[in-house]
């Protein structure tokens, strides 16, 4: 009896530490990530963990550099980045709402010819290498004058957010009994209204959790402003590579602008840490 | 005439009948309507998905135009396949996919089971690991290029502080593969971690009270109940995994760009080279179209399986 506890203890310790150790492991590189956004230039080098720490790096990526001379990384790209990213985020979600949520509906609601094969072309954008579609879409976009423009990148951040958001919200419109539509027709309501005033309130945590997620991976996609995109809508993603690939690496302006750029979705995520996984996985996983 | 004409009576009043009940075009197609914008959209990236297709099988390269038009057939497909790198590019695809999808699949599962507990230092860790998974790859991955970097990193000196010697990390052809799947594997395990957190969590507490009760051990429960009971989380988390390490740009390209040398040059990092770098756009397009070929193909078979997995799992015989 008494081994059988002491081999319990045991394995609690054991697990604890792996769990522990593990931990360490996910969030070192961030917290380090924090450290060097906080470190002066000439104590970059010298020392690890124990410097003045200072907000001049922040403060030089929002505001420009007073120290630079010409030829040093471009004052005051980052806010701008910021900027591009927060429009082409919003406006992919925006536009994925409009267009996702009647087609989620009508996926979850009709029974139509061809309505499993719509769904899963809708999830194969998904699963698609990209450059199969933006390498024809490089020259389709200069022929119609989109490349680098908001327009151009909201369409194909469509491949993100689109598929995300039929898919989760489609779960979301089945959960709900057709009984309830079907009550509200009797009495008379017009579709609109029961569409409007009782169905998307009861999907509202699926909507969030779904929009919210779609925004946070349209915000951490590259290879589609890489491609598609130039100077005019450069997101901070693309732009981050710009820190370390000049003559001279600036790391910790880099972690400035990592950390800032991190902490939208960090905060998204957290707001809807009940719906994350259910949202992650499609709607195939209700946690 | 009149006599042939009787019997078609009542089967054209049917027919009017059926007129008069049968909806009109807008509610018959309501489910289309409703969909119509979306498949707009759809139509929007079908249709250069078909471009695509259609470029491979020219001669096309942006600095040459008119060069559309040089149709080759599969001279491409031809060419890719006999260059002495395909082998190479091949392997490194595969080998990138199936290691970050085994170990983040195998890490996952022990930090599921481990986090599967009602206490509160579970559930803080437990909240924590959205972080590397919400960080944008790129941003995370040069977080990671920054640790290995010789001058400012961090990861040498704790491999001296333990008594080992200094990795060159992603600059070696010998560990360049190992550095990039690590970074994923920090990326992607709480993925993995999360989504067979929720399976176990679903899970009914009666099989496993029974076989606590019998004095099963731990393996033998774990074989017989924890697994084929998680097999559709399992399955779930290998579809993401798989396909999306299959065509992973981000932590590869932010790492090295495919190199040192061509170590790293995936399908996805060869057509990125070939077709936008070098701008010669036919010759990369067969690389980027045979991934999506295996992608496809492995997203089926998953699919099919998840399918009989849930079913099985649910206690519904073969």
């Amino acid at each position: 009896m008494e081994s059988k506890v002491l081999r319990q203890r045991a394995t609690g310790i054991f697990s604890d530490s792996f769990l522990i150790i593990y931990f360490l492991f996910a969030l070192f590189p961030i917290v380090w990530m924090v450290l060097i956004s906080l470190k002066p230039t000439d104590e970059l080098f010298t020392t690890q963990f124990i410097f003045h720490p200072t907000l001049f790096n922040y403060q030089t990526i929002i505001f420009g550099d007073p120290t630079a001379g010409a030829g040093v990384i471009a004052k005051q790209e980052f806010p701008r980045n910021f900027l591009n990213s927060l429009i082409a985020s919003s406006g992919a979600v925006i536009v994925s709402l409009l267009v996702g949520v009647p087609a989620a509906y009508a996926l979850a609601r009709y029974n139509f010819k061809g309505k499993n094969n719509l769904a899963f072309t809708f999830l194969s954008f998904r699963f698609a290498p990209e450059l199969v579609i933006i390498i024809p879409l490089s020259v389709a976009y200069r022929q119609l004058g989109l490349y680098d423009t908001y327009f151009g990148i909201i369409w194909v951040y469509q491949l993100v957010t689109l598929p995300l958001l039929i898919w989760v919200l489609r779960s979301y419109f089945e959960d709900i009994s057709p009984d309830i539509e079907q009550a509200a027709m009797v009495d008379g309501y017009p579709w609109w209204q029961i569409f409007f005033r009782i169905l998307l309130p009861l999907v509202r945590p699926g909507l969030a959790a779904a929009s919210l997620l779609a925004f946070v991976f349209a915000w951490n996609n590259f290879i589609f402003p890489l491609v598609l995109g130039a100077s005019n809508t450069q997101t901070v993603t693309v732009s981050a590579l710009g820190y370390l690939s000049s003559a001279q690496s600036f790391f910790n302006r880099m972690a400035a602008a990592a950390v800032v750029s991190s902490v939208p979705q960090i905060v998204l995520a957290l707001g809807i840490q009940r719906y994350l996984i259910r949202g992650l996985s499609f709607g195939a996983v209700k946690g | 005439m009149a006599v042939k004409e009787a019997p078609l009576v009542p089967f054209t009043m049917a027919a009017d009948e059926e007129q008069v009940i049968k909806p009109p075009w807008w509610v018959r197609n309501r489910p289309y309507l409703i969909a119509a914008p979306a498949l707009l959209v759809l139509i929007g990236i079908l249709y250069p998905f078909l471009t695509a297709v259609y470029y491979s099988l020219t001669n096309y390269a942006l600095n040459r135009p008119g060069s559309v038009n040089q149709f080759v057939f599969l001279r491409n497909y031809e060419r890719m396949i006999t260059d002495p790198e395909f082998i190479k590019g091949t392997i490194v695809t595969f080998a990138y996919a199936v290691l970050s999808t085994g170990v983040e699949l195998t890490l996952g599962l022990v930090i599921a089971m481990l986090l599967n507990r009602e206490s509160r230092i579970a559930r803080v860790l437990q909240t924590t690991l959205i972080f590397p998974m919400m960080i944008a790859p790129v941003i995370g991955t040069l977080i990671w290029k920054v640790m290995m970097q010789p001058s400012v990193g961090i990861l040498n000196p704790m491999l001296n502080a333990v008594g080992l010697p200094s990795l060159q990390w992603a600059a070696v052809p010998e560990t360049a593969l190992f550095s990039v799947v690590l970074v994923d594997v920090w990326m992607f395990t709480p993925f993995a971690a999360l989504i067979m957190l929720a399976g176990l969590r679903s899970f009914p507490k009666n099989p496993f009270e029974a076989a606590q009760v019998d004095g099963a051990s731990f393996w033998f429960t774990f074989r017989n109940l924890t697994l084929p009971m998680l097999s559709p989380f399992i399955i779930i988390v290998i579809v993401f995994r798989f396909m999306d390490s299959l065509k992973m740009f981000d932590i590869i390209f932010t790492m090295t760009e495919g190199g040192p040398g061509s170590t790293l040059m995936t399908y996805q990092l060869t057509a990125y080279r070939t077709s936008i770098q070098f701008q010669k756009l036919a010759l990369g397009l067969p690389y980027a179209i045979t991934l999506y070929v295996v992608v496809y193909l492995a997203s089926q078979y998953l699919i099919k399986t998840w399918g009989k997995a849930q079913r099985r799992a649910a206690g519904f015989s073969e």
